[in-house]
């Protein structure tokens, strides 16, 4: 999992039937320091995040699993918000 | 599977109902020879690591559910599955 900024949403209309209903963010990876890391990238929402806020994300296979994991298309899905930047602990 | 250090952790009131109870930690892969690298990233924990640790992380999700959680099928990419005593390495000969 990675920590990620959302940045913006990605409006889609005609899209898989098991993605109606489901938002996709575009985020922006962070490193331990909340400093950004490579290009931002589209996930899938599983947990209700919104533009701003902190979040973690998995890839893979597993992206699907929150949903009906053998019908939706994802490979990154948002899986928990973190509460704030300063709830991240990063030992400094 | 990385060696990695655990640096710190994160809070997350509102997540995946599988991440219940777990302890979501911020680690950092650092080489056999103990320098940190790059990249981090986060690991659920299922050995009690602490802040500090030299740890081994799985990051393929059937290990890390079952491992994390006790279940497979759970949307988790990482887990800890062992604190790491020592490392034996055989010198660098040159």
């Amino acid at each position: 999992m990675q920590i990620a900024r959302v940045i913006g949403t990605v409006v889609s209309s005609v899209k898989n039937e098991s993605l109606n209903g489901r938002k996709f963010l575009i985020v922006q990876t962070l490193d331990a320091e909340l400093k950004e890391k490579g290009k931002p990238t589209i996930a899938l929402d599983a947990v209700g995040a919104g533009i701003g806020e902190l979040v973690f994300w998995c890839r893979g296979k597993e992206a699907s699993f929150p949903f009906q994991r053998d019908e939706t298309p994802t490979d990154c899905t948002i899986v928990g918000i973190i509460d704030s930047d300063s709830h991240v602990f990063n030992g400094d | 599977m990385l060696i990695a250090r655990v640096i710190g952790n994160v809070v997350a009131t509102q997540k995946n109902q599988r991440y219940e109870g777990a302890r979501i930690m911020l680690c950092r892969q650092i080489t056999p020879e103990g320098e940190d690298m790059e990249y981090t990233c986060l690991a659920l924990d299922s050995v009690s690591a602490g802040e500090g640790d030299i740890v081994v992380i799985a990051q393929e999700g059937w290990s890390a559910s079952t491992a994390a959680t006790g279940k497979p099928g759970a949307a988790i990419d990482s887990a800890i599955v062992g604190v790491v005593d020592y490392i034996d390495l055989t010198p660098n000969e040159k």
